[in-house]
């Protein structure tokens, strides 16, 4: 683990993107979040770390209210975005999505072409000025999400036909593409091999000099080389959260230590 | 002995063979289930089935086939001199049956003996005026050579129903006692009573199959006579359809292809929006409370008997578009362009509205096969919903969407209640929706009904309108399975 202390330079204190306090979710009688305060500054890259099902993906969710699709989720607490409550009723959650961009943990490509599913997002929110403009947004997401290389010859092949990985990469620059302020990442890597994970960590530190970026993953080397701050997460609980390089070489709680030494997961 | 009688009795002897096995299993294990190969149920359904199913199989095929075999030989002792004229063979059979008949009953009410039966004969009594005072009108005397028939037919079946209740109570006890004693701790009842059920579901199925195939036959023997008679030519490229008695009928089958055609144009003009639009409100945008009073408020508009529709075709919408289109001054529009109240507009409309529910209800299922995760990507990049249905939905779900009009298309081509009473009678090519014209449903209805001669390439050409419509629906539907079923394979 010493590629932590390279990170560890680089924190600073930055303003506050996203703050939630108090948050609940409950998917009917469940539980799944209880009770969370988190924040998350600007231009800085955050991990959400913890065992499976104990709620990363439903927090992630619920900051850019991606819940509200699901019947029985049932959100409380207050999630305030540059100091704004996403869940006033004034905030169009159509709008706060387009400002807060998401990858989703299974890769989601529409059953389009390569290149309609990355201009997906700049055609509906009108992101470019003509078809030149948007062959290059496309090209620049292409390359970002490091997959440009693979696809450039097939624009025109259907998203579907990619291979899981691809169709991840593929996912992550139709998000890119959006110019989201905030990008939450569910597990943006799992399907990917060392090379490609290493150009979307790549890419999330270039992010993270205009975005805030959310990465939830199960990999703590990972979490420790692209994060800044970490929050552990255990039965639904916020356990820790904290500057990466503390977490991961002096965690406060028992739990934290023995989940990012082995010991349960 | 009642075919019912007997019915019950191969069922009391399954029955018992079921207890009878399985008790003769749980005695071969020497009472412990574990021994046996099956468990007990199965020696015992084993036992059950093999009394059951053949007797009952033979039961069926006898009483399909008895009185065809009688009918046969008796009607071969009719002579051709006492058909009279203007009747046929087949009416004389029936008044055998129905002296049959009387004869059967003056037995079991106890007016005559079976040998006073046997030994009647039109010399020595009226048989007329016996059998009506009993209950049995006859439409005229019965003459030597009927009653004679009738006194044979009554003697074969009463012979062939003896045979038959003698080898189907043979056969179920054979199959009893052969599946009882083959009954032992390591007879694998449990691969044979599978096999069984495997019979059993191929049976029902070719079943299914096999009428299909009977129909199209006896649809294709009937077409074949009509195009002896009536040159195929005009069939189906002539221009007029104009049916008279006088045999110089114009039987052509395009004018009523282009109403059945325009109709249901209409049809789907009227349904495929509604019903569609009417399914992504239910399945995108309804809360569950809605969805779950609004769908089946809208599926029982799929159970309306089409004769409903039909008469709504004609006392409602059909007067409500005079009002409108026609009446001259006292018209909505003022205007003369409609004059009877069956039109094409009308039937369309009518139809379309029945349509809705169809259409609705297989958008709806192949909208819901669309994953979650497309509509969270689209959602998760800031679209609003109706960008995500349009844009990412629709596109999904189209070649499903075709499938389900193309289905609606070839319900609406063969419906028939609906035009009959809301399309008026007139054939004819014109594009004016406003006039009555006539479709191949109502055409083979008004065809097939009334005085008909079966003879006549008048009553022929509905064989022919019918196996044309059969294999134009044929058609579309299997278009729209295979585009339905190769959307299917999209997502899995
Ligand atoms: N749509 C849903 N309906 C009901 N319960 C849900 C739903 N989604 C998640 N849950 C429950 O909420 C809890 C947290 O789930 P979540 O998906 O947030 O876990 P996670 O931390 O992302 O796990 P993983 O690492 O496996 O992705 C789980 O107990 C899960 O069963
Ligand atoms: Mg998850």
């Amino acid at each position: 683990m010493n590629q932590m202390t390279s990170v560890e330079k680089n924190v600073n204190t930055q303003d506050i993107k996203i703050s939630a306090s108090g948050v609940q979710v409950y998917y009917g009688d469940t539980h799944a979040i209880k009770d969370v305060d988190v924040e998350i500054e600007d231009k800085t890259v955050t991990a959400f770390i913890g065992p499976s099902g104990c709620g990363k993906s439903t927090f992630l969710r619920c900051l850019n209210r991606m819940n509200d699709t699901i019947d029985v989720c049932r959100v409380e607490g207050t999630i305030l975005l540059d100091n704004e409550d996403i869940y006033d009723r004034k905030v169009d959650p159509v709008q706060l999505r387009a400002k807060v961009g998401m990858v989703f943990q299974k890769p989601n490509p529409f059953p389009k072409s390569i290149y309609d599913n990355v201009a997906y997002g700049p055609r509906i929110h009108g992101l470019f000025k003509n078809k030149a403009d948007l062959d290059n947004i496309v090209e620049s997401a292409l390359r970002r999400a490091a997959i440009w290389n693979e696809v450039k010859d097939r624009l025109n092949a259907p998203g579907t036909g990619l291979s899981g990985g691809q169709q991840q990469r593929l996912c992550i620059a139709r998000a890119v593409a959006t110019e989201p302020e905030v990008l939450l990442m569910d597990e943006p890597c799992s399907a990917l091999d060392p090379i490609a994970t290493a150009q979307v960590e790549e890419l999330i530190d270039e992010l993270r000099t205009n975005y805030s970026v959310v990465i939830v993953t199960h990999s703590m080397q990972q979490a420790a080389r692209v994060s800044q701050k970490t929050a552990f997460f255990h039965l639904g609980n916020l356990v820790e959260f904290g500057e990466t390089g503390q977490i991961f070489t002096n965690p406060e709680d028992p739990r934290t230590e023995s989940y990012i030494t082995g010991r349960i997961g | 002995m009642p075919v019912l009688w007997l019915f019950l009795i191969i069922v009391a002897l399954s029955a018992f063979g079921f207890i009878a096995g399985r008790a003769r299993a749980y005695q071969s294990a020497g009472g412990d289930v574990r021994n046996l190969h099956s468990l007990p149920g199965y020696y015992g359904y084993n036992v059950a089935l093999t009394a059951l199913v053949p007797a009952l199989a033979v039961l069926a095929v006898w009483l399909l086939a008895q009185p065809m075999l009688i009918e046969n030989s008796v009607s071969k002792m009719i002579p051709d001199e006492i058909i009279a004229e203007g009747s046929n063979r087949s009416l004389v059979m029936s008044d055998v049956r129905r002296v049959a008949n009387g004869l059967d009953l003056a037995v079991s009410s106890g007016a005559m003996t079976n040998d006073e039966v046997n030994a009647l004969s039109t010399d020595t009594s009226d048989i007329r005026a016996t059998l009506g005072s009993i209950g049995v009108a006859l439409g005229s005397d019965v003459s030597p050579e009927v009653l004679a028939a009738a006194q044979s037919y009554r003697s074969k079946s009463y012979t062939g129903t003896l045979v038959m209740t003698v080898v189907v109570l043979l056969l179920a006890i054979g199959g009893l006692a052969l599946a009882y004693t083959r009954t032992h701790k390591d007879f694998r009842a449990r691969n044979v009573v599978e096999r069984g059920v495997l019979g059993l579901l191929i049976i029902a199925a070719s079943l299914a199959i096999l009428t299909t195939i009977g129909i199209v036959l006896s649809m294709l023997f009937e077409t074949m006579n009509f195009f002896r008679l009536h040159p195929w030519t005009d069939f189906f490229f002539g221009g007029t359809w104009s049916p008279n008695f006088r045999g110089d009928s114009d039987l052509s089958i395009l004018p009523l292809l282009w109403g059945t055609l325009y109709i249901s144009f209409i049809a789907l003009l009227v349904a495929v929006p509604i019903g569609l639009f009417a399914a992504i409100y239910l399945s995108e945008y309804a809360s569950n409370a809605v969805r779950s009073i609004a769908k089946p408020l809208l599926e029982i508009l799929a159970g309306i008997p089409t004769i409903v529709y039909g008469l709504f075709a004609l006392l409602t919408v059909g007067p409500m578009l005079v009002n409108v289109f026609g009446r001259g001054d006292q018209g909505l529009l003022g205007v003369e362009w409609m004059s009877g109240a069956t039109s094409v507009l009308t039937a369309g409309v009518v139809m379309g509205i029945m349509l809705i529910p169809f259409v609705s209800s297989l958008s709806d299922d192949i909208i819901n096969s669309v994953p979650q995760a497309m509509r969270d990507g689209s959602l998760g990049l800031g679209a609003t919903k109706s960008e995500t249905v349009r844009q990412v939905i629709m596109p999904a779900a189209l070649p499903g969407i075709v499938g389900a009009i193309l289905l609606a298309a070839s319900r609406a081509i063969g419906e028939t209640m609906i035009v009959v009473m809301g399309a008026g009678a007139i054939a004819k090519f014109s594009l004016n929706p406003l006039e009555s014209m006539t479709t191949i449903t109502t055409r083979i209805v008004s065809q097939l009904t009334g005085d008909t001669d079966f003879a006549s390439p008048e009553t022929l050409v509905a064989f022919a309108l019918g196996l044309t419509l059969f294999v134009l629906t044929l058609g579309l539907n299997i278009l729209a399975l295979y585009i339905v079923r190769k959307y299917r394979e999209q997502y899995e």
